[in-house]
């Protein structure tokens, strides 16, 4: 291809064309690119495009835009309550991701990443939640912690307390819930801590033992620095994750007890969609859509130099 | 010293044991619920049931509508990997061999996509798709979630198709063959492990997806099965058993096809993100 391409580009430029349209050159770029295009920006950016101009109207949906407000959406949401709760719980996510979460996920790679017939099991097990829907994972603990039927009853009356319903309680419903965050999601960055252990030579591990290290020090000095840039492209994950969690949410709790358990999305959800308020709801969108590029942005520049994530 | 690691050795298999347990447990409180009576799921929810009652599976699998959602997801996941494939195949094939004017440009929007969350256009999305008059059909769920999927599947298809043999390339040129018969006999058809992990990661996304099938689906013939499964939920509010039955028998699925491709499953939904 390249000889192919250094032959050509000494040939003027009427008959590289030329022999562009005879085999197909052109033709192919006109054929094989537009698909993506139109679908892309039709869907993508169009909409997207669409967030930053209806945010600053106040609109039902029906019609066409023209109550202009200005930036008014912008203030009612920042200073709403609701919404400085919902980017509260969504900065809580994020911390219990990178301090309970990753730390559990790295624990459990460092002792089932070798490659054993129980390990396997193991891996299977924990990855499991993974692949679920996060509507079904909801609506299964939903059920463990229903006070009158559930797991959580059975508990209950076992130690003979009263029932308790965890999910009505406004300072323990979002426990619950990123509870649930973990136990769903710890088994997806344990197998890109596993993935990354594996790829460490054997020799540096050996080498390590040789001089003496211990088991402790070896995880420390030698496998942890390795798999540096499996952790920092979780965590990335982590935090983009947490900018986006609704399914988990709506059959858990639907953001209650009194609006305590929102997160972003089902912020713009509740109060943008199921309201028809358009253009509120937009102003949300942009308002998520500036976090996530402003964390995508810095953390390609602090963390990725070496581009793992484009 | 052999003392110690025995020790060490069942202390990680307890840890493991216990970390195992709490996966799985509420999963088997809900398989087996869907056998118990709603007496029984409150006295013991962890407990196996005194008598296997069938007749809550049994009526969920005799529900026409459960069969209809299945299907309808089903439709909706197959049209969504199918498009994404050729579409972001195509796309990344002419980044990948042919240079022209604007194609870094044009490669660097379409991955654009990576940026943000789906979420963050929802409701423009819902608009255009009102508009467009295709609420309640499978292309509302198939082409926003066919767009929002390229970009990653058009990043993982060039990295793969650079790879190809570049002589096979030159070979087949010098024999008359142009690009596009190209891209259909020889770069498809070699390319099929990194087909097969955009194709089964698109699947999963779409089979579980629930934002955009909420939002743009309204009549319960075009429900996909999480939104039935809510659906479900809402009408059965103290039947747990019958509920827990709709969602063992309505992951099943998901588990079987996990158990069987686990190895393109694990590359889709880990490596494939990673490797970007």
């Amino acid at each position: 291809m390249a000889s192919l391409d250094a032959a050509r580009s000494s040939e003027p430029l009427s008959l590289r064309l030329r022999r562009g349209l005879g085999n197909g050159r052109v033709t192919a770029v006109l054929i094989l690119l537009p698909p993506a295009l139109i679908l892309f920006t039709l869907f993508v950016i169009l909409p997207l495009s669409e967030s930053g101009y209806y945010a600053f109207f106040n609109w039902n949906g029906y019609g066409s835009p023209t109550d202009y407000v200005g930036v008014e959406n912008f203030e009612r949401i920042v200073g709403h309550s609701i919404f400085q709760t919902a980017v509260g719980n969504t900065l809580k996510i994020v911390l219990i991701s990178l301090f309970i979460q990753m730390p559990l996920a790295l624990v459990l790679a460092l002792l089932i990443y070798r490659k054993t017939p129980t390990n396997a099991v193991f891996r299977l097990i924990f990855f499991v939640p993974y692949i679920l829907a996060e509507v079904a994972a909801g609506l299964i603990w939903s059920f463990v912690f229903d006070g009158n039927y559930g797991v959580s009853a059975s508990i209950a009356a076992a130690i003979g307390s009263e029932p308790y319903f965890l999910l009505a309680d406004r300072d323990w419903a979002f426990v619950a819930v990123m509870t649930v965050i973990v136990w769903k999601y710890f088994g997806f960055h344990m197998m890109i801590y596993i993935a990354a252990l594996q790829g460490v030579p054997e020799d540096l591990i050996e080498a390590a033992r040789i001089e003496g290290a211990s088991r402790t020090q070896i995880v420390r000095y030698v496998q942890v620095p390795q798999i540096k840039p499996a952790l920092i492209v979780s965590a990335f994950f982590a935090i983009i994750g947490a900018l986006q969690v609704f399914d988990i949410i709506i059959p858990l709790t639907n953001g209650g007890p009194s609006n305590q358990t929102h997160t972003i999305v089902t912020y713009l959800y509740t109060f943008g969609l199921t309201r028809l308020n358009i253009g509120f709801g937009s102003a949300v969108g942009v308002i998520l859509f500036i976090a996530a590029v402003t964390v995508a942005v810095f953390y390609q520049r602090f963390f990725m130099k070496r581009g793992a994530v484009a | 010293m052999s003392r110690a690691q025995l020790i060490r050795n069942i202390a990680r298999v307890a840890f493991l044991c216990l970390v195992a347990s709490f996966v799985l447990a509420p999963m088997l409180a809900t398989v087996l619920g869907g056998f118990k009576t709603n007496a029984e799921i409150r006295t013991g929810a962890l407990a196996l049931p005194e008598t296997w009652n069938l007749e809550f599976y049994a009526s969920i699998a005799e529900d026409p509508m459960f069969w209809r959602y299945l299907l309808n997801s089903l439709l909706i996941s197959i049209g969504c990997v199918l498009l994404t494939l050729f579409v972001g195949a195509a796309a990344a094939y002419v980044f990948a061999q042919i240079r022209f004017f604007g194609s870094r440009m044009l490669f660097s929007y379409l991955l654009l996509g990576l940026m943000f969350p789906f979420a963050t256009a929802i409701l423009p999305l819902f608009i255009k798709v009102r508009d467009l008059g295709l609420l309640d059909t499978y292309w509302a769920v198939i082409l926003p979630q066919t767009a929002f999927g390229l970009s990653l599947a058009i990043l993982l298809f060039r990295t793969f198709f650079e790879q190809l043999p570049k002589d096979l390339f030159e070979a087949a040129y010098l024999d008359g063959c142009g690009y596009v018969r190209f891209f259909f006999r020889f770069t498809l058809p070699l390319s099929t492990p990194i087909l097969a992990t955009v194709g089964v990661f698109v699947f999963v996304q779409s089979w579980n997806n629930f934002l955009l099938p909420l939002v743009v689906l309204n009549s319960r013939e075009a429900f996909t099965w999480p939104l039935g499964m809510m659906q479900f939920r809402g009408e059965y509010v103290t039947q747990w058993n019958r509920t827990l039955a709709f969602v063992t028998l309505s992951i099943l699925p998901a588990i079987v096809f996990f158990l069987a491709a686990q190895k393109y499953i694990v590359a889709g939904l880990t490596g494939g993100a990673v490797k970007g």
